[in-house]
């Protein structure tokens, strides 16, 4: 039964998630309710990591494979992307390598700066 | 054949999944850093479908049942979020900084390079939400009035390279705090990032799987501020 119970209170998270999406009028996916509510039974002790160990884990592990059908996904919408293919790239590629820099650095930065006061 | 691979319901999940663990026994055998498990995979299933001749729909029949397990999958980042986060709350506000700075240089970035290349404000605010998770990012782009299969793409683009290139790119800027790694790709690439970032390390993939949630709020909040400028 343990793999049982974890999975469908995994699933349950994942429909009260849905259920805030449709009732709250904010742009945030089910998804992001489902961390913030499963991450606040955790902190509140109503569930033990235990409780959804193994299941969370085989689906962390699982979870690169999750975007192949996505990605396949894009041979579909390459003649829309087409015309302005190099510019698109561009931005993406670019602000990605930017972004990453720059957040990575200033976090680091942060934290060596508060350490040593 | 084809009449047959329609009908199938194991395979676009089989062989994405295949496709997958062959990636991985790829990357174990010849160790590039090129070799990414996932570009890999996608590359091979891609190439599987084309030359199989079958329709994205027939593939996606079975394979969107991996795609399914994608909430549930996100949901669980809250286990290892929750087991690092007394290392978060100790670097609450470099940590919540450093993401601040990543969606500002986000939108910054794209805000130039779009006016560069000349892009309409459609175009533009399409490439805005790109860094986020695909949910969110999809509302803003919608909301904005953005072409959505075009967010969608760049937000999987985004995702992918993050993916990819993370490990270089860390190094190159010399990137060695863990927290400071796992801000780094939370923020740039969202959750296909982040299943990188769990690789790497505990702390990486805690400190990612927050960069997604703070990144994608502060991004619909700041996204409307910056579509009404250009």
């Amino acid at each position: 039964m343990k793999y049982l119970k974890q999975f469908t209170l995994i699933l349950g998270i994942c429909f009260i998630g849905e259920l805030l999406h449709h009732v709250l009028p904010l742009p945030v996916p089910a998804s992001i309710y489902g961390i913030v509510i499963l991450f606040l039974l955790l902190q509140f002790k109503v569930l033990k990591t235990s409780d959804i160990k193994e299941t969370s884990s085989f689906l962390i592990e699982i979870m690169p494979a999750m975007f192949i059908p996505a990605a396949v996904g894009l041979i579909d919408v390459y003649d829309v992307l087409k015309t302005n293919l190099l510019s698109y790239l561009a931005i993406t590629i670019i602000s990605t390598v930017i972004v990453m820099g720059v957040s990575g650095l200033v976090t680091q930065a942060l934290i060596k700066g508060g350490h040593k006061r | 054949m084809n009449a047959f691979l329609s009908a199938s319901s194991y395979f676009g999940i089989l062989l994405s999944l295949i496709a997958y663990i062959f990636a991985v026994w790829i990357k174990k055998k010849f160790g590039y850093a090129f070799l990414n498990p996932l570009l890999v995979a996608i590359i091979i299933t891609v190439a599987a479908v084309l030359l199989l001749n079958v329709d994205y729909e027939v593939y996606n029949s079975s394979a969107k049942y991996l795609s399914f397990l994608l909430t549930p999958a996100t949901v669980c980042l809250a286990v290892p979020l929750y087991e690092q986060f007394d290392k978060l709350k100790e670097n609450a506000a470099a940590i919540l900084i450093g993401i601040f700075s990543g969606v500002l240089t986000s939108i910054a970035s794209i805000f130039a390079m779009s006016k560069l290349f000349g892009l309409s404000r459609s175009e533009f605010v399409t490439f805005l939400p790109k860094s986020i998770t695909t949910a969110i990012g999809l509302s803003v782009s919608e909301e904005l009035g953005g072409y959505v299969s075009i967010t969608v793409a760049a937000i999987i683009v985004t995702g992918v390279l993050g993916n990819i290139i993370c490990e270089g790119i860390l190094k190159l800027f010399r990137i060695e705090d863990p927290i400071a790694k796992g801000a780094a790709i939370g923020t740039s690439s969202h959750a296909i990032g982040t299943s990188k970032a769990i690789e790497i390390g505990e702390v990486e993939g805690a400190i990612s799987s927050l960069s997604i949630v703070v990144a994608g709020i502060m991004t619909v909040l700041l996204s409307s501020l910056f579509a009404g400028l250009y």
